[in-house]
């Protein structure tokens, strides 16, 4: 079982890879959506990849009222 | 499709045409690549009829109101047709508010039923203010079976095998409330009758007709009035068939289009776009002599369809592309906020119809919509069939305030007879938007009257609604703004929100004070925060009772700092 941590770090490894960001720019408290420049729908193509990667189903909602990489670690951990 | 003349109310419409399609499919709930459930019109009426009747038995009389809370399902679509079935009012809620929201909306349409998602219930469970909520009963579905539901009862038990009594009712009967707008401050419940639903529908389907074999692919919430019309009434009184994809995924979306052969389609600018970003990337990634000779087909595709869409040969010109949309769409539906005309031109160009439009809820949602005779990118249509659309005040360019009557304009908001008298004026409903006929009869957008923004989603933000975010903020006063309302001329294509903030005498904006904004803004919904500030060095004009005169400070604003570029500073 993953700690909350390590499931942080991942998500963040993964954002920064699928943005083509350098990792070290990426904060856990960071706003998304800001930091990337994303949109909501490029917000849920990064759903699907972290799908992918934890091996759990994550439906739309759970991006709902989410902004920062923490709180989306949050989630996903309560679904693995 | 159905007479709909003939019918006094949106119940007995969809009665009889679960009857006289009974063996077509009507619809199919798709999540991802799993389709969950296809039924035909007779499978969906045994579907809802128990859930009427359990609603009957429950208490569910003519005229209560029902609120349904859910993300894009079919659950949505079978308990909207058993409310009906029983007489009640439907209240659609959007499931993106927050809690507070829709305990504030249960509150204010008085709703004595709620059919909510598990997920969903229990947020508005954990919300402080959940022990006011009066709503008597709470149907949840897709709980899990150790779920904690409280008070509600499961969705998916409530059946009942008694035959539920359909109850009539008539045109000018209240069919649904919907919140326009207006969770911070004045709620917007727009009352919307039997009539204005039965009306929109003939109207819109006088242009765009459904039959059976038709499928829509619906991506949009039911709660969103172009959904309730385009992806539910319409089809299913013309007996074609609605696609439900659960997730708003762009992967999913295309595959989609090519799984279920998709004929039409409603979507929002920020989903369009997306698509069209893709489809450009997959152009990118061609090799040069493929990509001429493309571009050469899209020549010819253009050349022959100036006039008039012509799918048959843009289909022979460009079968790739329309393979990837599935080989039978016929055109794609936009409206609820403003699209760039390039990405209209875009898909008109690789032969795929984009239908631009314009409208809102207080109007019964479409107002006016491209006809494709011609095809034109720079404006939002003709008024529909049974519309009448006149520029109020005009000024020497002819641009003024439009103004709507028709049939399926509302009967009024509800329990605001103030705002209804400011907004329906002598018959005519005043949209608060700005515009111009030319001399084809199209309407031509330029900006609002009213304080408010309308996101790339289709969501009507109502600055007002978010100010309580910022209350406390360490400067001496601040008030948030629609830009255009600022700069009603600059056009539509650049919505935001912008903060006036006043500081105090000497007081600079330190770094704490910035922060302070972002990190207030964050809490905010993506869609709902403000995107920059302006610094304004006079006190802002205030009424007796102190409050801040917004026009005027609105004005002021606009005259002193005529180029918004330079006067905004974003967060």
């Amino acid at each position: 079982m993953r700690s909350s941590e390590q499931t942080l770090e991942e998500i963040l490894a993964l954002a920064a890879t699928h943005f083509k960001v350098p990792r070290e720019k990426l904060a856990p408290d960071d706003d998304f959506f800001q930091k990337l420049g994303i949109d909501s729908l490029q917000a849920l193509e990064l759903l699907t990849r972290l799908e992918n990667h934890f091996h759990v189903e994550l439906p739309d909602y759970e991006l709902q009222g989410v902004s920062d990489f923490r709180t989306l670690a949050d989630r996903i951990q309560a679904r693995l | 499709m159905l007479d709909l003349t003939q019918y006094t109310c949106l119940g007995a419409a969809l009665c009889d045409a679960l009857e006289r399609f009974a063996g077509e499919v009507c619809l199919i709930e798709a999540d991802r690549d799993r389709e969950n459930c296809r039924l035909t019109f007779a499978q969906f009426k045994q579907a809802a009829l128990p859930l009427a009747a359990a609603l009957q038995g429950m208490g569910l009389r003519e005229e209560d109101r029902a609120a349904i809370i859910m993300t894009n399902q079919s659950k949505w679509l079978i308990s909207a047709y058993a409310i009906f079935y029983v007489g009640g009012v439907i209240v659609p809620l959007d499931y993106k508010l927050t809690a507070a929201e829709h305990l504030q909306l249960l509150a204010h349409s008085q709703a004595r039923f709620l059919i909510v998602e598990y997920h969903l219930w229990r947020t508005i469970m954990n919300a402080p203010r959940f022990k006011d909520l009066k709503t008597e009963v709470v149907l949840v579905t897709e709980a899990p079976r150790q779920a904690d539901l409280g008070q509600a009862r499961r969705w998916e038990e409530a059946k009942s095998s008694a035959e539920p009594r359909f109850i009539m009712r008539q045109r000018e009967d209240t069919a649904c409330i919907v919140y326009s707008s207006g969770t911070g401050g004045r709620p917007k419940g727009c009352v919307l009758t039997h009539e204005n639903y039965l009306e929109q529908c003939r109207s819109l389907t006088a242009w765009y007709p459904f039959w059976p074999g038709v499928r829509y692919l619906s991506i949009l919430p039911t709660n969103h009035a172009i959904d309730f019309m385009v992806g539910f009434i319409g089809p299913f009184v013309c007996g074609a068939c609605v696609v439900h994809l659960r997730t708003l995924r762009p992967e999913y979306i295309r595959e989609a289009f090519t799984r279920y052969k998709i004929t039409y389609m409603s979507l929002v600018p920020l989903v369009l776009k997306n698509l069209e970003k893709g489809l450009k990337a997959k152009f990118a990634e061609l090799p040069p002599m493929r990509r001429a000779a493309l571009n050469g087909l899209i020549a010819i595709n253009g050349a022959f369809t100036r006039r008039r869409p012509n799918l048959t040969l843009s289909r022979q010109v460009l079968p790739q592309i329309h393979g990837a949309f599935g080989g039978e769409l016929r055109a794609l539906f936009v409206g609820g906020a403003f699209m760039e005309p390039a990405t209209l031109q875009f898909f008109y160009d690789l032969g795929i119809p984009v239908a631009n439009g314009y409208g809102l809820t207080e109007a019964g949602t479409a107002v006016t919509l491209n006809d494709f005779k011609p095809f034109r990118a720079d404006t939002v249509g003709k008024p529909l069939p049974g519309m009448e659309v006149r520029i109020v005040n005009p000024d020497a360019e002819g641009i003024g305030e439009v103004a709507v009557r028709s049939r399926t304009v509302m009967s009024h908001y509800l329990d605001d007879p103030e705002l209804t008298a400011d907004t329906i004026v002598g018959g005519w409903l005043m949209t608060g938007d700005l515009g111009r006929l030319d001399s084809t009869g199209h309407l031509h957008l330029f900006g609002r009257k009213k304080n408010m923004i309308v996101t790339e989603g289709g969501k009507n933000i109502y600055p007002e609604d978010i100010e309580n975010v910022f209350e406390g903020l360490g400067a001496k006063e601040f008030c948030i703004f629609a830009s255009n309302y600022l700069w009603p001329k600059s056009g539509l294509g650049k919505d935001a929100l912008v903060m006036v903030l006043r500081l105090e005498q000497g007081q600079q904006l330190s770094d704490g004070l910035r922060n302070e904004l972002v990190s207030r803004n964050r809490r905010l919904p993506d869609f709902k925060r403000v995107g920059g500030y302006v610094l304004w060095e006079r006190d802002f004009p205030r009424t007796a009772s102190l409050k801040i005169k917004r026009t005027a400070l609105a004005e002021e604003i606009g005259r002193d700092l005529p180029e918004r570029d330079s006067a905004v500073v974003p967060l």
